[in-house]
């Protein structure tokens, strides 16, 4: 007999109503209830999305292989939503069930079965997955070496997938072609922390906002990128609507300029303009409010070289050399050898030596830099008059000067303000950028003037787009230049440090970590590599001039491999597809962009033949032996210098040379360490399809049943990597520890979580270092805390390094051009992005029938009176065409966005809208991280 | 248009035109009680009066770029031939140059309704107004959802999110969807997009589900609402106790006196 709600309701609000005051129940009355209670089981989860990093809890219910997600509800108890989600965590139940999951490898192959790049998808076993991926990393490597095997990797991946991945990658191949999809979202706020504070990572908290007076979003759709944030500066403002004053700085009218105080639209690029200007108006025009004490003790000046191209190809590439790209293509490519200095960015660049029609050689991207004199500082920012700023910013054309001015000048009041807490949010607009990571850095400037860093309600705060980009991606150094912790593949210390802990030879880490994302696409084209594998990532639909990586993987001689739970683009681009279990088919973890870290069990067991990434990386492991991967290697792309053969070293270790690296990296002593024991409460009832192999019986890479490792594979992964941190200011909680609470914000030093860093008073490590000096601050990240000195103009060579020790550095940077302006041909601004319904490229959101119906397609929002001029009609069809390509969609001139004339924003999730055909990969030069929010489109009906 | 959909046009026209048939007029009486719910094209007249008017002719579906207006078709409980649109299924899009209006040969369609000194505005259309029901809307549980909101053509007009703290969690706010009724056309969009089950916003014709005040009293704090002030004239009473004259019910003491 089934039970509706309301009887459910009354029945067991019955039961405990009448077991509190000691009444018996009826029996069968007492029954029912029991059944209902135990019919689903809840347990805590984090959810799949964003990177806000909301608590919720899953229901499933059924036995075994039928045990099903069935419901989520918010977490009451989760700190940053308290039971609160928006419509996309609404849905974490629907989004694994799709009827198109994958479930079997599907591999191309000829009528007689065998592999044919050409051919049609047809299923096979996992042995026959891992033969072919096996066969073709081993001719890769033949081919280039460890460089010619490569990795897209993700901000999605949990914390042990994505350093199971990088072990094998670094460790195993000696390859450092690992790069995640984060670097398209957040590497120009890596490496604007790193170069500002030498570590990665913000120093606030969510709890910023409800102690600050001020919020200003700066490119970054709160509203709809972080609803539940944004549902909390809603809050805060409404806590006190006059005190409380929001600002939303963009380069179009969206929802997050709804509750805005100030709204200014500037044009698209000029973000580092205005920056400047506020932070003229602060040493110019009211140099009363500069913290000279903080500055003194905690602030040192630093300028590095401007010619530093905009990340595109280079004219030595092999593919441009070949002929790869078109004429219309290279008016902007060119850009990237030399260009000629404009009007616009002519006087901001004069302090730094060069002016209006100079051309400029650009030398490609550096982090390199050098310590200058505030007087140095003070004059880089001396073109940022009101004037200027203005004249150059002003991104509404029907805006009036004046108005623009006063906005401005509003913006820079409420900054300087005495006693104002201010917090600085931001996140595409000012990382997707060709000079995002300046533009990172000078928020930090006007934020440490003012000494409103770093305190609580007070911070320039970089928020995440990816559930885990914080804590997969950059806490265990997915990236192609980093190792857990803040290390870096380029240090010899650190290498040493991690082959150590791996127990592998001394020597065996490559050293040049050079192959990101873009550099991966670009790599394939030029043929240095032949084998590709994604993970938990879509980089077919998501990478800018996507026809060219497309053709690369389709049309050359390589072998792509995705894993996935449903076939996306890069799937179908594929040569392999692996179905990949989902996050809740899966032990985890996630790190959040307040530090935050969150674990979850498996909840159900994996949809037909799926298995984790983790397993998949372990299988894959046991394909290569000491042999085939610790022996010597030629100088190889970017790697100049031959890579030692260690298997001498590997051999004293105990290894022989058939020894598999699923049992050097993997299966090894340490590892087995970590029981499975249904009698710890953690484990208690719970799947772990690593460990035990579950009730579906899968037949495994060996051609057997697979029947688990016998260990708790999952544990293991995040103590070894937790171990890396722990006493460097990274400490991670235990393992057990996560599990008992809603994540913890690290550092977490005797089980303490840590809220607002390099201040003293909140943080056990700024408080170690400043025990004697009584500073309320210390800034002791370590990364290039030893500069030499110069001017704007240069460095000089003769100076000196000199250690900077718990300091850290405000820049003087330039305004500089976007590579591509819109000119007479292509005469409009493309902006691209995300909308609230859809999550990324859409492989989960757009199968959740309620959220397709609710977003269907990809409209490209523009102006009414653009639409009007270019003969478009609302809900018509248009192309937009760059040129790289063009696509067809609607023309939307009202509702959620509305740019000014001359901007068009069209979102990316859509597959039939693929507007990364259209965008241009341009990528800051210093953090490689892509603009997508700029290129030059020509627009008409079609 | 898809096959299906002109399969439907044409067979819903030739039942609309070969009239009212002894067989299919049962039916007829059972629909013309729930045409009050349906929702017409834009400019449709007051239902009673686009009935009399509408011969079931489908230009109107014909002219429509989406595959929103439908006619009725036998055992659709709706006016046969009629045409009508489902927002849940398909809403109307709003075109600018209205094409379903102007095509209509009897004026059953209203372009005058739909114009603004002689230029056609959708804005002024009337197919309906959308209800709310605050009960399963999840932004009412403090979800961050307001779909409904970013789908409305009149983002801020028809649809406002009217602001609250939540002061369960202490720390989020309710961002509520508020139809403004004097703005909402009934386009649909809203309940089309609506991520509930059912839809928990629905467009309902606006003469089922609009009230009216009375012109006896005006906003004596709203300049605009004073101009009703012309509708309203001097009206002679009556209740139960009025009922007789003064002097009849004066005459008759009903006991009053014992």
């Amino acid at each position: 007999m089934s039970l509706t709600r309301r009887e459910f309701l009354k029945s067991s609000a019955a039961a405990s109503a009448a077991a509190a005051i000691g009444m018996s129940v009826p029996a069968d009355l007492e029954a029912k209830a029991q059944k209902a209670q135990s019919e689903w089981r809840w347990d805590k989860a984090a959810c799949r999305f964003c990177g806000t990093g909301c608590g919720i809890m899953m229901a499933t219910s059924g036995e075994g292989v039928d045990r099903k997600i069935v419901a989520v509800k918010g977490d009451p108890a989760a700190p940053v939503n308290r039971g609160l989600n928006c419509i996309k965590g609404y849905f974490n139940a629907k989004i694994m069930y799709g009827a198109d999951r994958l479930k079997k490898p599907l591999l191309r192959v000829d009528k007689d079965g065998n592999f044919d790049k050409h051919g049609k998808f047809a299923p096979v076993s996992w042995k026959r997955a891992f033969d072919e991926m096996e066969i073709h990393t081993k001719k890769a490597l033949k081919h280039g070496g460890p460089e010619a095997v490569a990795v897209f990797a993700s901000g999605q991946y949990t914390v042990m997938e994505g350093y199971a991945a990088q072990k094998m990658m670094k460790g195993g191949f000696r390859s450092n072609a690992i790069d995640p999809n984060a670097r398209h979202c957040m590497a120009s706020a890596v490496v604007g922390f790193y170069q500002t504070f030498g570590i990665d990572e913000p120093s606030g908290c969510y709890d910023d906002i409800e102690i600050t007076d001020t919020v200003i979003a700066w490119g970054s759709n709160m509203a709809e990128m972080h609803p539940i944030l944004w549902s909390r500066v809603t809050d805060r403002k409404l806590s006190d609507p006059d005190r409380v004053k929001v600002v939303s700085i963009q380069t179009y009218t969206h929802r997050t300029s709804d509750l805005a105080d100030l709204e200014i639209i500037f044009t698209p690029n000029t973000d580092t303009a205005i920056w400047n200007y506020i932070a003229r108006e602060i040493v110019y025009n009211h140099p009363e409010s500069i913290e000279w004490e903080f500055i003194r003790k905690h602030i040192i000046f630093a300028a590095g070289p401007v010619n530093l191209g905009y990340g595109m190809r280079r004219s030595d590439d092999k593919s441009i050399k070949e002929g790869k790209y078109t004429d219309l293509e290279m008016e902007t490519i060119s850009k990237e050898m030399s260009k000629v200095v404009s009007k616009a960015e002519g006087p901001a660049l004069e302090p730094f030596g060069y002016k209006e029609g100079d051309t400029m050689v650009n030398n490609g991207g550096t982090l390199g830099h050098w310590e200058i004199s505030f007087e140095e500082y003070k004059r880089s920012l001396e073109p940022y008059t009101l004037s200027y700023t203005a004249k150059l910013c002003k991104g509404d054309p029907d805006e009036k000067l004046r108005d623009f001015k006063k906005k401005l000048k509003y913006l820079a009041q409420l900054y300087i303000e005495e006693g104002r807490k201010v917090v600085s949010f931001w996140t595409m607009g000012m990382n997707q950028h060709t000079r995002g990571t300046w533009d990172n850095t000078l928020a930090y400037n006007v934020h440490f003037l003012l000494d409103k860093q770093a305190r609580p309600g007070s911070g320039a705060f970089s928020l995440t787009g990816q559930p885990s980009a914080c804590g997969t991606a950059r806490e265990v150094g997915t990236f192609t230049h980093r190792l857990p912790a803040d290390m870096m593949v380029k240090n010899p210390k650190h290498r040493e440090i991690v082959e150590n802990k791996w127990k592998i030879p001394n020597g065996t880490l490559n050293g040049v970590g050079k192959q990101h994302i873009m550099q991966i696409h670009r790599d394939i084209e030029d043929g240095l590599v032949k084998f590709a594998w994604v993970n938990v990532c879509n980089p077919y639909q998501d990478t800018a001039s996507a026809t060219h990586w497309i053709k690369a993987a389709r049309e050359m001689d390589n072998f792509i491999v995705t894993s996935d739970g449903y076939p996306g683009i890069s799937a179908k681009v594929s040569d392999l597809i692996l179905p990949s279990a989902m996050m809740y088919e899966k032990w985890g973890a996630y790190g959040n962009a307040e530090r935050r870290t969150q674990h979850w069990r498996q909840q159900v067991i994996p949809v037909g033949d799926a298995m984790s990434d983790t397993w998949q990386w372990m299988e894959y492991a046991k394909r290569f032996t000491v042999d085939d991967l610790w022996g010597a290697y030629e100088p190889s792309g970017p790697r100049k210098t031959p890579l030692a053969d260690v298997r001498k070293q590997a051999k004293d270790m105990g290894y022989s040379g058939d020894t598999t690296m699923f049992d050097i990296l993997f299966n090894n002593e340490d590892a087995r360490s970590y029981k499975l024991d249904q009698k710890d409460p953690i484990q208690k009832g719970y799947d772990n399809s690593e460990g035990y192999g579950d009730a579906r019986n899968v037949i495994g890479s060996d051609g057997k049943v697979f029947e688990g490792y016998g260990f708790h594979v999952h544990k293991y992964l995040f103590e070894e990597y937790a171990a890396f941190g722990r006493g460097h200011g990274h400490d991670l909680a235990p393992f057990d520890v996560y599990h008992k609470v809603r994540g913890l914000k690290w550092p977490v030093v005797n089980g303490v979580e840590t809220q607002w860093r390099f201040n003293s008073k909140y943080d056990p490590y700024a408080a170690a270092q400043t025990m004697k000096s009584g500073n309320p601050f210390a800034f002791y990240g370590t990364l290039a805390k030893a500069l030499q000195s110069g001017t704007l103009e240069g460095k000089d060579k003769a100076s000196k390094k000199v250690p900077l020790p718990n300091k850290a550095k405000i820049f003087a940077r330039p305004y500089m051009d976007a590579p591509e302006l819109p000119d007479k041909e292509y005469d409009t601004w493309l902006s691209t992005g995300r909308v609230l319904e859809h999550w990324h490229s859409g492989t989960m959101t757009m199968r959740v029938p309620e959220l397709y119906r609710a977003v269907p397609e990809a409209l490209c929002y523009m102006h009414p009176q653009d639409a009007k001029d270019k003969d478009l009609k609302q809900g018509g069809l248009c192309w937009i065409e760059s040129r790289r390509g063009k696509v067809k969609a609607r023309v939307e001139t009202r509702g959620r966005n509305r740019p000014a004339r001359g901007l068009v924003f069209v979102p990316w999730f859509d597959e039939k809208v693929f507007i990364n055909k259209v965008c241009l990969d341009a990528t800051c030069p210093m953090s490689k991280q892509t603009d997508y929010k700029k290129c030059a489109v020509k627009i008409y009906r079609a | 248009m898809t096959d299906r959909r002109k399969f439907l046009l044409s067979m819903a026209r030739s039942v609309g035109l070969a009239g009212i048939g002894a067989l299919v007029w049962s039916s007829v009486l059972e629909e013309s009680v729930s045409a009050s719910l349906l929702l017409r094209p834009p400019g449709a007249l007051k239902e009673e009066d686009f009935l009399k008017s509408c011969i079931k002719c489908g230009l109107c579906v014909s002219a429509c770029p989406y595959d929103t207006l439908k006619l009725a078709a036998p055992g659709d409980k709706k006016p046969m031939g009629t045409p009508f649109f489902d927002a849940r299924e398909m809403p109307c899009y709003m075109c600018e140059d209205i094409p379903c209006v102007p095509v209509c040969p009897t004026g059953a369609l209203d372009e005058s309704s739909v114009s603004n000194d002689g230029i056609l505005d959708i804005n002024l259309a009337q197919m309906g107004v959308a209800v709310v029901d605050s009960y399963a809307c999840i932004a009412f549980w403090g979800i961050q959802c307001d779909a409904c909101y970013r789908a409305c053509p009149l983002l801020d007009e028809a649809i406002v999110l009217e602001y609250g703290r939540n002061e369960r969690t202490g720390k989020h706010a309710f961002l509520k969807p508020v139809v403004m009724p004097d703005v909402c056309t009934g386009c649909g969009m809203c309940e089309h997009a609506c991520i509930t089950e059912k839809a928990s916003i629905t467009i309902i014709p606006r003469e089922v589900v609009m009230g009216r005040a009375g012109d006896h009293y005006v906003k004596g704090w709203d300049e605009q609402d004073q101009k009703r002030v012309a509708n309203a004239k001097a009206e002679i009473t009556q209740t139960e106790i009025s009922k007789k004259s003064a002097i009849d019910s004066l005459n008759d003491d009903s006991g009053l006196f014992e």
